[in-house]
């Protein structure tokens, strides 16, 4: 897979957000938040549940519009960037089923599809990839299963070799192991390990390390909305201690992102943006 | 003065009815498939009722009631679409709240053109056999578009009703699928309101389809099996109406029902199938490579095997046996409790 190994000395920084401030339901939830990650960083955004640290990783994807700052990728504003093949986004578990049946194949297939023309079957190296992504996490032989008869963890590789697929060169992940057994953490641990040596900047979002801990090179802790740490990188306990909010729990919260910073206040017809 | 059943055949409405029935049981499930992925199984019931105002306008202005159909029911898709996608998970009252506005105006406006309270029965429960020339080629054009359209863009239409925020990441333009798919549903349903009715061509959409995952492990095989099912019901059931309004000299079996009923009835048989396909799946799933906690050898006479009528379960890399609510590891001579 070609990932840029030697980024040149000019390259302006994937990630680049400047006084970024997200409101949700016209509450404000990050505040002037300043982010650089430079290329090939591995970086572990921490924080307790409600710190606004999937906020911040949506917000950095253009999921989550800002209300004031500038956001960069590779040096363009998000609202002009077009170069979407570049960027590599893992989202919660949640996402991996829906109504109707899907083969682990065509789950990984539809990370494809911005290098797809519309009407055009998958090409030979469109086959390539996927079946390289399925290798990287170690899924080549369940391509033909149904998603929804793979394990949790399983499930999670799934939508990384998602992401895979598409050659990115920066990567989003939130929350991959929540939920996930020790067995599958340690292979998730080992497929992003691989995708670390290709060249790859990847920004992750945790509540806890566990095994990745080995991976990362930077942490950044979030507390209430705004940057409580940023340095090297903190040991689970650490990052929960007294100084950087909540007691440590070890409960991992479902899929509710973005709901639990508004108090629910509305009639049934009005949005939850 | 009744007909047999085999001259019926002969009959020019028989024929565009069989034309008619082919090509909306392709359409429809070629579209349903995607909102039943999104678990709107019953936008397509919301949206043909939305269409019933637009049937009774086509009645009272003296206009053809299939395009004001279409035109009404692509209106009400897009705003059921539009509330959708900014009411969050709270859409649904906002749709009931159409869906009844759709039927009372319908039954509303057709009351005030007088006699044209029964040509809307035709279009609430279907009446294939008076469909005309014209209709049959709308019909072929417009379920020509859906079918197209619904599996030709399917990565990207799969893409998007999978995930519509990695799609977003992706760059696919999500709301203009979205709206894509609203507006594919309301034409299909314009399309089958004349076969099935508008108050069943939900079941076109979505009973094929729920028929077709029993089976099936991959979007694509569900998608092209609910499109064959839904032509399969379409015909199946066109021709069942005409068998068995031959046998009475009362000839007044409808086919909307008779299609959707043989569609359910095709449910019926699969769902079993399909139930005892996962159950085994799920007996079989290999157990977590956890280690037994301890060594706990038990007293054991029977022989495990291939053939021993036990479940075999992979567990790391050994097979347990599982009975009577015990796993049971071979070690040596004798069989562990794992």
């Amino acid at each position: 897979m070609p990932v840029t190994n030697t980024p040149s000395a000019s390259a302006a920084p994937p990630v680049q957000l400047t006084s970024g401030s997200v409101a949700i339901g016209g509450r404000p939830v990050l505040r002037r938040i300043d982010l650089e990650v430079p290329a090939g960083q591995f970086l572990a955004l921490m924080g307790a549940n409600g710190s606004g640290k999937s906020t911040l990783v949506r917000a950095l994807i253009g999921l989550r519009p800002l209300t004031s700052g500038r956001m960069a990728l590779f040096g363009t504003s998000i609202e002009r960037f077009h170069d979407w093949s570049r960027i590599g986004f893992v989202p919660q578990r949640g996402g991996a089923t829906s109504g109707v049946p899907a083969s682990v194949w065509e789950l990984v297939a539809s990370g494809r599809l911005n290098h797809r023309k519309l009407f055009r079957p998958l090409s030979r190296a469109d086959r390539a990839a996927i079946t390289d992504a399925l290798e990287v996490v170690g899924l080549v032989d369940r391509a033909g299963d149904g998603v929804s008869t793979l394990s949790g963890g399983q499930q999670q590789r799934v939508l990384i070799a998602r992401a895979l697929a598409g050659e990115p060169e920066l990567f989003f992940l939130d929350e991959p192991t929540a939920g996930v057994d020790l067995a599958n953490q340690i292979s998730l641990t080992t497929s992003l390990g691989r995708l670390k040596a290709r060249g790859a900047t990847i920004v992750l979002v945790a509540h806890e390390l566990g095994p990745l801990a080995s991976l990362v090179d930077r942490a950044v802790v979030m507390r209430d909305g705004r940057i409580a740490y940023d340095g090297a990188p903190l040991a689970d306990h650490a990052v929960h201690g007294a100084a950087y909010g909540d007691a440590h729990t070890h409960h991992h919260h479902a899929s509710h992102h973005g709901h639990d910073h508004v108090p629910v206040v509305r009639s049934p017809l009005e949005g939850g943006r | 003065m009744t007909t047999t059943f085999w001259e019926l055949f002969q009959f020019p409405f028989m024929q565009r009815a069989l034309i008619a029935a082919a090509f909306t049981g392709f359409a429809a499930p070629a579209v349903g498939t995607y909102l039943v992925q999104r678990r709107l199984s019953l936008m397509g019931d919301g949206i043909g009722h939305v269409a019933v105002t637009g049937v009774a306008l086509g009645l009272l202005t003296g206009t053809s009631p299939t395009w004001t159909a279409v035109v009404v029911s692509v209106l009400g898709a897009i705003l059921i679409e539009v509330i959708r996608a900014r009411g969050h998970t709270n859409g649904d009252v906002a749709l009931a709240l159409l869906f009844y506005g759709g039927l009372a105006g319908g039954v509303l406006l057709s009351g005030l053109g007088g006699d044209s309270v029964n040509r809307l029965q035709e279009y609430l429960f279907g009446a294939i056999t008076t469909i005309s020339i014209t209709d049959v080629i709308v019909t072929m054009a417009l379920a020509t578009v859906v079918i197209v359209i619904g599996v030709g863009l399917s990565p990207q239409l799969f893409a998007v009703a999978q995930d519509h925020e990695f799609a977003r990441v992706t760059g696919l333009r999500v709301g203009v699928y979205n709206v894509l798919v609203a507006v594919l549903a309301a034409v299909s349903v314009s399309v089958a309101m004349r076969t099935v009715g508008l108050l069943l061509v939900s079941a076109l959409m979505v009973v094929p389809v729920a028929t077709s995952q029993q089976l099936t492990r991959s979007f694509r095989s569900t998608l092209i099996a609910a499109m064959v099912l839904g032509a399969a019901a379409s015909l199946g059931g066109l021709v069942l109406s005409a068998y068995l309004s031959s046998l009475s000299s009362h000839p007044n079996v409808a086919p909307g029902p008779t299609i959707v009923l043989l569609s359910l009835t095709g449910f019926a048989v699969t769902w079993p199938i399909g139930a005892l396909v996962r159950r085994r799946a799920r007996l079989r799933a290999p157990f977590p490579a956890v280690p037994p906690s301890d060594h706990e050898p038990t007293e054991h006479s029977h022989q495990h095997g291939a053939d021993c009528g036990h479940v075999a379960v992979e567990h790391g890399d050994h097979v347990d046996y599982v009975h009577d609510g015990h796993r049971h590891a071979e070690h040596g001579a004798h069989y562990d409790e794992h």
